[in-house]
């Protein structure tokens, strides 16, 4: 069953094209990494699903609904979230209300604040302590919670693991099974590509805001990803 | 003696130039609009209040209960109706619309009442006091500080404790990751200046008690409101009853040195706040 | 005859517009016959016209100043009537001191610089918005400090020594001349120091900040440097507002109201654009004139045109004109196309 919907989606970022005519299905319970150069419009595809970047043309729908021109706040409600790049934590908030403001909406769903604290144990002990004194994977995962907190249909990540160490990446993907498992499906924008092939049920490689490339990990070679990724052959 | 009445009165009086500037500092961390009109709403209260005391001779209280929620709804329209559209113009563009919107309010007040000096009888309540040992203590003065103060901690609380007031602080730090939480800012925007305005409604309603009033004094309370935010430091609920209780004492201090240095006495210490501590007292950035 | 030669320097270099690549040597001239028109006027009309007009080019100063200093520097201040009053009471002082009042209004115009410095210290540790109250509370120090002064009169003013001897006639025709001569020297100040170095600096940091700083402008200097201009040109206005009314009183001197003013003229008129402030003086001088029957509802109507202009027509009278037409008296600013700055 098909939940996100992407026609022709066009969305420019100042004069440049940054997404180009994208098409894309997403379908209930699965994982789909975006992969691609910097500058291939991940970010932007993701400000666009999001609604931070209005699209010059093309359609979104969620879940059959037309969402293509709703303002961020009322996907919240429809049932999307982004972590955005960076985690743009709220400073001067401790981590639990960081983690807090995702219920704002009151969106019904599997998570909640004591299910978040199982799934990374370590924010229990530290949720009263301020947002801008963790490690940037701590502040990583406490977007993520934070975002599954408006429990979405939809779980959108940029960039998860810029900036961050390969081991701390590895932990927090290691949430990533039983986020789907709840019922969650997730787009995630990934730079690290062995690390988006690993966890993600399809991929689609984008160059120049174009898919040039999406399948199964296990159907697509290394050379043509490499291909696809840095824009060779054709 | 007097040295201690002069800091007891200043304390008092302190408390509400804290809850007068609290939504200064409220529109300001919120919004980064910097509201010029903000004294001219408080003296708006002032006179509504002169009216419907002396025009319906309704006791006070029921003034106030009718005056605040009316402010508030009238902030939540300035916000959505005025303000809004400038924000995207930049901030030039909201300091002159609240600029113009100060000019506005002074003349038709001027027009409506007239230049005239008017005060608020409350009647016995206002010149009653009390002893403490050696110092005399208005009841009016401890009332309204009692209320600043009540005020201003249920104002912390809601910022600390409902989802809406987190998403106010929230806001505060990132506009745009706030309404990927779901805050449609201009709704949280509104509400921030709603309490502005209820705020500074009911300060202007407790400067028509104490002090005298006219259509052109709402500049020089602007001034203190500022004062307090910028000495308490910007941002910050607590820093800002700080600054003003340090505004207010200094006041009362300098007033005991000599009636002339009053405003004088609480200008140099913001430019000297200015001078060796820019952040203000308390830094911080929670509301 | 000094004056009026002192003028026509002045004069001429306010209208050496020929080296603007796009304006035409034809609105140069037109600048120019108009200056030598009211250069000439008090020989031609009687002398409440031309005290009219000094009211007239003092608004047209003091809103060219603050233009420079919101429009160009990004500097919104609220608090510029504070260099009007001790520009005011400068020539108040140094008339005292047996200086002729008339020479005395560039000597306040310096002695504001003087002032301005240290409060520039103070006034640039605020950002943005809080700028503008902040620079308001130092007009109000200033005020507060004036009034306990005795020798200049404390809270009820002073009247200005030196000028009783002079027939009234003369005094009114060189008052205005005075005037004239503040006015041509603002506009054309601003139009030489923004067509130098410290302009393209301010249209640098006014694109971008950060880059601009990086590039190794030194963006407070250039804000430093538009702070004290504009604090001479206030002052200088405040010596011309002296020696037209004859007393100073500090309420109205360092009265928040000149600050309305110039920005109303400034926000209607265009901000940014050299010419804002001319059309937006006539326009508020026109206003004035019209309503005056109308009391304090002028001010009201006032407020309501500067807040529609501020909301809807960022660009002010002169925006839509431009826009319309692509005209440019003073090509400096927003408006100016990297092939003219070379």
């Amino acid at each position: 069953m098909t939940l996100l919907s992407i026609r022709d989606l066009t969305v420019h970022h100042g004069l440049l094209r940054a997404v180009d005519g994208l098409s894309l299905d997403l379908e209930r319970g699965e994982v789909l990494a975006i992969i691609g150069a910097n500058g291939a419009g991940k970010s932007t595809l993701l400000r666009a699903l999001a609604g931070l970047d209005s699209p010059t043309s093309g359609t979104v729908h969620l879940a059959d609904r037309d969402i293509t021109r709703h303002p961020a706040h009322r996907r919240v409600s429809a049932g999307i979230a982004l972590v955005p790049e960076g985690r743009r934590l709220f400073r001067s908030l401790t981590v639990e209300e960081n983690l807090l403001t995702g219920t704002y909406r009151r969106r019904p769903g599997p998570w909640s604040l004591e299910r978040i604290y199982e799934l990374f144990p370590w924010m229990t002990e530290r949720r009263r302590q301020n947002a801008a004194q963790l490690s940037g994977g701590e502040q990583q995962a406490v977007a993520i919670g934070r975002a599954l907190l408006s429990n979405p249909d939809l779980l959108l990540v940029d960039e998860l693991s810029l900036g961050l160490a390969p081991v701390i990446v590895r932990r927090i993907y290691e949430a990533l099974p039983e986020i789907v498992a709840a019922g969650t499906t997730a787009l995630i924008v990934e730079q690290d590509v062995s690390q988006a092939m690993r966890v993600a049920d399809r991929v689609h490689c984008l160059l120049e805001g174009r898919s040039v490339l999406a399948g199964r990990p296990a159907e697509l070679t290394s050379e043509q990803v490499e291909h696809a990724y840095f824009g060779i052959g054709d | 003696m007097q040295w201690i009445n002069a800091l007891v009165q200043g304390l008092l009086l302190g408390g509400l130039y804290a809850l007068f500037a609290t939504g200064l500092s409220l529109m300001f961390g919120v919004m980064r609009i910097v509201n010029l009109a903000h004294g001219d709403l408080a003296v708006v209260a002032s006179f509504l209040a002169l009216a419907l005391v002396g025009g319906t001779g309704l006791p006070l209280w029921v003034v106030i209960v009718v005056t605040v929620p009316l402010f508030a709804l009238l902030g939540y329209l300035t916000q959505r109706v005025l303000l809004q559209g400038s924000l995207s113009s930049g901030p030039m563009a909201t300091l002159l619309v609240t600029f113009g919107l100060s000019i506005v309010l002074q003349n038709v007040l001027l027009e409506i009442f007239s230049a005239d000096t008017r005060t608020l009888d409350s009647g016995s309540f206002a010149t009653s006091s009390f002893h403490l040992g050696p110092i005399t203590v208005g009841w009016l003065p401890l009332v309204t500080f009692l209320l600043a103060g009540a005020v201003l901690a249920g104002i912390g609380v809601f910022l600390s404790r409902t989802g809406l007031g987190r998403m106010l602080r929230a806001s505060s730090d990132d506009r745009e990751t706030a309404s990927l939480v779901g805050a449609d800012s201009r709704h949280v925007y509104g509400v921030a200046t709603a309490i502005a305005f209820a705020t500074v409604a009911l300060a202007g309603l407790m400067f028509a008690v104490r002090s005298s009033f006219d259509p052109a004094t709402g500049p020089s309370r602007l001034i203190f409101a500022f004062e307090a935010v910028v000495i308490g430091g910007l941002g910050s609920l607590w820093g800002t009853l700080l600054g003003g209780i340090v505004l207010g004492v200094t006041q009362s201090i300098g007033s005991q040195i000599d009636p002339a240095m009053t405003l004088l006495a609480g200008h140099l210490v913001f430019l000297a706040v200015l001078a060796f501590r820019p952040q203000g007292l308390l830094a911080g950035r929670t509301a | 005859m000094t004056l009026s030669h002192l003028l026509s320097e002045r004069a001429a270099a306010a209208v050496d517009v020929r080296r603007a690549a796009r304006t035409s040597k034809v609105s140069g001239g037109v600048l120019l016959a108009l200056v030598v028109l009211l250069a000439a006027l008090p020989y031609v009309v009687f002398s409440d016209v031309t005290d009219t007009l000094v009211n007239f080019f003092v608004l047209v100063a003091l809103a060219g100043m603050w233009n420079l200093l919101a429009g160009f520097g990004g500097l919104v201040s609220v608090g510029q009537q504070a260099f009007i009053g001790i520009g005011a009471y400068s020539v108040i002082a140094l008339a005292d001191l047996g200086v002729q009042p008339y020479l005395a209004v560039p000597l306040a115009a310096l002695t504001c610089v003087v002032f301005a410095v240290p409060t520039s210290w103070l006034a640039f540790r605020l950002r943005g918005d809080y700028f503008a109250v902040g620079t308001w509370v130092i007009a109000e120090v200033y005020r507060l400090l004036v009034v306990r002064i005795d020798a200049l009169g404390g809270a009820s003013g002073k009247g200005l020594s030196g000028l009783s001897g002079l027939d009234p006639a003369l005094r009114g025709a060189l008052t205005y001349w005075v005037a004239l001569t503040l006015t041509l020297a603002t506009v054309g100040g601003c139009y030489l120091l923004l067509r130098g170095r410290v302009g393209l600096s301010l249209m640098a940091v006014r694109d971008e900040e950060t880059a601009a700083s990086a590039a190794g402008i030194d963006v407070t200097r250039a804000k430093r440097i538009v702070y004290l201009v504009s604090a001479a040109g206030c002052g200088a206005a405040g010596g011309v507002i002296t020696v037209s009314s004859l007393s100073v009183n500090p309420d109205a001197i360092f009265n928040v109201q000149w600050s309305a003013y110039m920005i109303f003229i400034v926000v209607i008129g265009g901000i940014g654009f050299i010419e804002g402030p001319l059309i937006g003086a006539v326009v508020f001088f026109a206003l004035q004139q019209l309503l005056a029957d109308f009391g304090s509802w002028y001010l009201v109507i006032l407020g309501v045109v500067g807040i529609a202009a501020a909301r809807w027509l960022p660009g002010g009278l002169w925006g839509l004109v431009r826009d319309r037409t692509g005209l440019s008296l003073f090509p400096v600013g927003y408006h100016v196309r990297t092939g003219d700055v070379r």
